[in-house]
């Protein structure tokens, strides 16, 4: 078997302020023709590094110090290049840059320029590496983007950016990626900004266009599910380093280092066993008795018929849109965030609430906060037996509200206000609050800080000096700081990566049974909230359409919109590959095109049905239970 | 887009409606007039009956013992005076009471030059600042970069009118340029003509210079900072690893992204320059508006001060409008997204 990339002893060091760091130290692998190598790490651990090297687009302070990166054209037999020896603007270089390697990076969001249209950036990169005149090579562009699955490219070529989702973007990204039929394509992280479903529509993709184009494929990943999935050849590395290399089946089966071990241990899969605990690859040292947890007074769990901690009855949104003219504004139309949501949460468990980006969790967390204001509805706060109507509460009722009720954010980085040090980050609610003197509150933020596993000798510092995952905790510290009863945690661990995932869900899970918690646990993964929850909500275009038991769900799923979710998501198992086959375009989110009984369009709008066992679908009325059984 | 511009010229009519409110309560705020005060000068002196007929006449006129309102309306020419509308929109900018002229004659040949110089300066600021930020920018901390910014903080710091004391030395030391004046004394007052148009040039060097440093080097800052930002953003990596070369790269991406603030800007230039150039004016004795202005709030010379500050507001609403034009034909963001609200 041929190869198109050879990487021989490959060492890079960033030249900084501090000293030398060694990103890439000593690796070699390579990458045989028309397959798909997978490099595997966590962050920090050289695997963009390697990839900007390759494509000789690395920043200022790196240097490649030694090794060589051969370089294979196939079209070219017997001509081979040493990027590493290559200056990055000579013109073999550029014309192989672009035009015979490629890349595809993680932020759709912000790795097209907002300024031009897509068509422009496409073709651009087609004039750079092929004489073609223009109408060629708009001809050119708008077939590549209907080879993407753009579903209308002539039109498609003249958007911009930023009127397009993310998935689109993705796709518009690959279509820049592949204009120029590259021999080998470097995929940083592809698909670990978007939705499952997405990202499986995108790995689907990029599966056809290799057969298609016959090209090469190295693929970087964090993400195990998506590597047992698409890869042919695995890398595992870690601080710059190669720990394991093999077939996808020795990998997976007998994984050698104890790394990779550790690795696969410390992601949420489908098939744990009850009880078992994921085990992070460094764990977070608590102080078990920390005296926040003597005063903290948790709520106290009956077990049976305890009325709801939270009852959401009809919950509706509205947003209206508005269309500018020359006489002010008016509202032009309406989008339906969250449409008729009814639900509840018992005392002391945890609820997970599924669904793709903008299907309105966030909404709906943020409705229950009263961080909006609901169009229509009822939300029942029960508070230690005194029933609280949320969506009435003003001036002091609302203030007290808050101390109940607490919210963890998604971005570890822009919810903790830089300027501010990490005492007054978490004593800032204490204050707000009124709550004890300073010298309490400053007692009460050291053992909050004991409790979540941070030195409290850490206070005086400012969120930078952080990592991502004890960023998260200062945010947890934070919200729990006023010891509320319910944590709304919205995606508290899709930004972080796998290892540092395993850490803070551990740590929630703690919290919860130490301080008798109740969650609403929002997530896009749904191993992570099969691991975390009890049970599970599955939220489509603003409703709900299946909540059940998480047992019950995982095993009989109802509703084709749950199954499409399942179906999507990549399990680290290589036995388990995703079967691009059973996912069928766009379809399974548009409630219109739900078979009977679950259509929902202008006609008919189904009822959430109770099946029994708590298990609850969105059906039409009238519908025979027995027969969803099925 | 159409609807856009069509938006934006009908906003300016309000936003100089309400400059005019403003203009006229403020030039009325400080006690007595240039009329009144006149008079108890004429008086002291010993009364000429044709001065104060010519005041009697010009309170006619102007409704000046009227209530400030119609004096407002009568100077805006919403209301028929003795010689029917006749206002600042019907082209009557009023009477200059201490030149005793109407105001149009006083100014005469200033707006012109004024505007020439003004035009001049912020030309001069685009043309200057641009390559300067470039370069700071994408060479970040080189000897350039380092260069430039000193001269820059030089150029903040330095007083202008000590700048064009200097200026103005060394070009009639070196370059025979007579101090003062944007003209050669011999062709004030003669008609247009080429020699004339080039001792223009030759004057204007100096203010120019002097009005812009300031300008220029916080135009300098801003550019750099807003580029080094641009070029740190994935679009320029995406670009790079197209195999785009390194300038074509530059000029497509980044410098385009960075252009809005640059952009932007044209509006809020229009009025420092405009202030800034003020005490210049005075120190280099250019016959622009700047000393006029200052001349005529100093005696409460109403109209001449009204119609003197409504020109600048009228410059800046333009600036701003041509700046919010120019602003949506570069950026599909504001042209596409404008006007939704969430």
């Amino acid at each position: 078997m041929t190869n198109v990339l050879l990487v021989r002893d490959l060492k890079v060091e960033f030249r900084v302020a501090e000293g030398t760091i060694k990103a890439v130290d000593g690796v070699s692998f390579r990458v045989p023709d028309g397959k798909t190598v997978a490099l595997v790490g966590e962050s920090g651990s050289g695997k963009s590094v390697i990839s900007q090297a390759i494509m000789s687009i690395l920043p200022k302070p790196a240097h490649i110090t030694s090794g060589e990166i051969l370089f294979f054209d196939p079209e070219k037999p017997g001509v081979f290049y040493d990027i590493a020896k290559l200056k990055p603007d000579s013109k073999e270089m550029r014309n192989i840059r672009g035009g015979r390697i490629s890349i595809i990076f993680q932020e759709p969001m912000t790795s097209l320029s907002p300024l031009h249209t897509i068509g422009d950036q496409i073709s651009e990169a087609l004039h750079l590496h092929h004489k073609k005149t223009k109408q060629e090579g708009a001809q050119i562009t708008v077939d590549m983007l209907r080879l993407v699955g753009f579903p209308e490219p002539e039109q498609a070529f003249h958007t911009y950016p930023f009127e397009l989702s993310g998935g689109l973007r993705q796709r518009a990204m690959i279509a820049m990626a592949i204009i120029c039929r590259p021999a080998l394509l470097i995929a940083d992280e592809p698909t670990t900004a978007l939705d499952v479903t997405i990202q499986a529509q995108i790995l689907d993709l990029m599966q056809n266009l290799q057969k298609q184009l016959g090209m090469s494929i190295l693929l970087i990943t964090h993400d195990l599910g998506v590597v047992a999935s698409m890869a042919d050849e695995i890398i595992v590395m870690y601080h710059g380093k190669v720990m394991e290399q093999g077939t996808l089946e020795d990998i997976f089966r007998s994984p050698e280092h104890p790394y990779l071990k550790a690795l696969m241990r410390a992601i949420p899969r489908f098939n744990m066993k009850p009880g078992e605990r994921l085990t992070p690859i460094r764990e977070i040292k608590r102080d078990a008795d920390s005296k926040f947890l003597e005063q903290a007074n948790p709520r106290p769990i009956l077990s049976g018929d305890e009325k709801p901690i939270l009852k959401v009855t009809n919950l509706t949104k509205r947003f209206t849109t508005r269309k500018s003219s020359l006489f002010g504004a008016k509202p032009a139309g309406e989008v339906l965030a969250v449409d008729n949501v009814s639900f509840f949460i018992r005392p002391g468990e945890c609820l997970g609430l599924v669904g793709e980006s903008g299907c309105g969790k966030t909404t709906l967390s943020k409705l229950i906060l009263r961080a909006l204001t609901a169009t229509e509805g009822e939300v029942v706060y029960n508070d230690r037996g005194r029933d609280i109507d949320v969506l009435a509460l003003t001036g002091d009722s609302l203030f007290d509200y808050r101390n109940k009720v607490q919210f963890i954010f998604q971005d570890p980085f822009s919810s903790l206000n830089p300027r501010m040090t990490v005492y007054d980050i978490i004593s800032e609610p204490l204050i707000i609050h009124n709550v004890g003197t300073a010298a309490e509150r400053e007692e009460t933020v050291r053992e909050l800080m004991t409790l979540v596993g941070l030195d409290f000798r850490f206070l005086r510092r400012y969120p930078h000096s952080f990592s991502g995952g004890q960023r998260q905790r200062i945010g947890i510290a934070r919200a729990l700081a006023l010891k509320p009863d319910l944590l709304i945690c919205d995606e508290p661990v899709s930004a972080l990566d796998v290892s540092i995932q395993a850490q803070i869900l551990n740590l929630l899970k703690d919290l919860q049974a130490e301080l008798g918690l109740t969650y609403l646990f929002i997530s896009h993964n749904l191993a992570v909230v099969d691991y975390i929850a009890d049970r599970i909500a599955v939220m489509c275009k603003g409703r709900l359409v299946e909540t059940a038991p998480k047992e019950v769900l995982f095993a009989n799923p109802v509703h084709p919109y749950t199954k499409r979710l399942l179906a999507a998501v990549p399990e680290p198992d290589p036995n388990h590959r995703l079967n691009f086959a059973n996912l069928v375009e766009e379809k399974a989110s548009n409630p219109e095109l739900w078979p009977a009984p679950f259509t929902a369009d202008l006609h008919t709008n189904p009822i959430m049905m109770d099946i029994g066992g708590g298990h609850y679908v969105r059906v039409h009325e009238n519908t025979d239970v027995t027969e969803l059984k099925l | 887009m159409f609807t856009y511009f069509v938006h934006r010229v009908l906003v300016m009519i309000p936003t100089l409606l309400v400059i005019s409110i403003l203009t006229f309560v403020i030039i009325q705020l400080p006690p007595g007039d240039y009329l009144s005060n006149h008079l108890e000068e004429l008086k002291s002196q010993g009364e000429s009956a044709s001065a104060m007929a010519k005041i009697e006449f010009y309170r006619e006129q102007y409704a000046l013992d009227k209530s400030p309102l119609e004096q407002y309306a009568r100077w805006m020419g919403f209301w028929p005076g003795p010689d029917g509308f006749s206002g600042l929109i019907q082209g009557n900018w009023g009477q200059s009471f201490a030149y005793d002229l109407p105001v149009k004659e006083v100014i005469g040949d200033r707006l012109g030059l004024s505007f020439l110089i003004n035009f001049s300066t912020i030309l001069f600021i685009y043309i200057v600042a641009f390559p300067i930020g470039v370069y700071s920018a994408t060479r970040q901390y080189s000897i350039g970069d380092y260069g430039f910014t000193l001269i820059g903080y030089l150029g903040l710091a330095t007083p202008n009118f000590l700048l064009a004391m200097v200026l103005l030395y060394y070009a009639n030391v070196y370059f025979g340029i007579s101090i003062g004046g944007l003209m050669d004394d011999k062709y004030i007052n003669q008609p247009w003509s080429f020699e004339k148009a080039m001792s223009v040039f030759d004057h204007m060097i100096v203010p120019v210079i002097v009005i812009g440093t300031s300008g220029t080097a916080s135009m300098i800052r801003r550019l750099r900072a807003n580029l080094l930002d641009e070029l740190q953003k994935q679009y320029v990596t995406t670009a790079k690893a197209k195999g785009v070369p390194r300038l074509k790269a530059l000029i497509k991406y980044p410098i385009r992204m960075s252009l809005n603030p640059f952009i932007a800007d044209i509006g809020n230039l229009l009025p420092d320059v405009i202030s800034g150039s003020v005490i210049v004016s005075m120190v280099l004795s250019l016959p622009t508006v700047g000393p006029l202005l200052l001349e005529a709030l100093r005696n409460q010379d109403q109209y001449m001060a009204g119609s003197l500050l409504m020109f600048l507001a009228l410059l800046t609403v333009v600036g701003m409008f041509i700046s919010d034009v120019l602003l949506a034909v570069l950026d599909p963001r504001i042209r596409l997204t404008g006007g939704a609200t969430k």
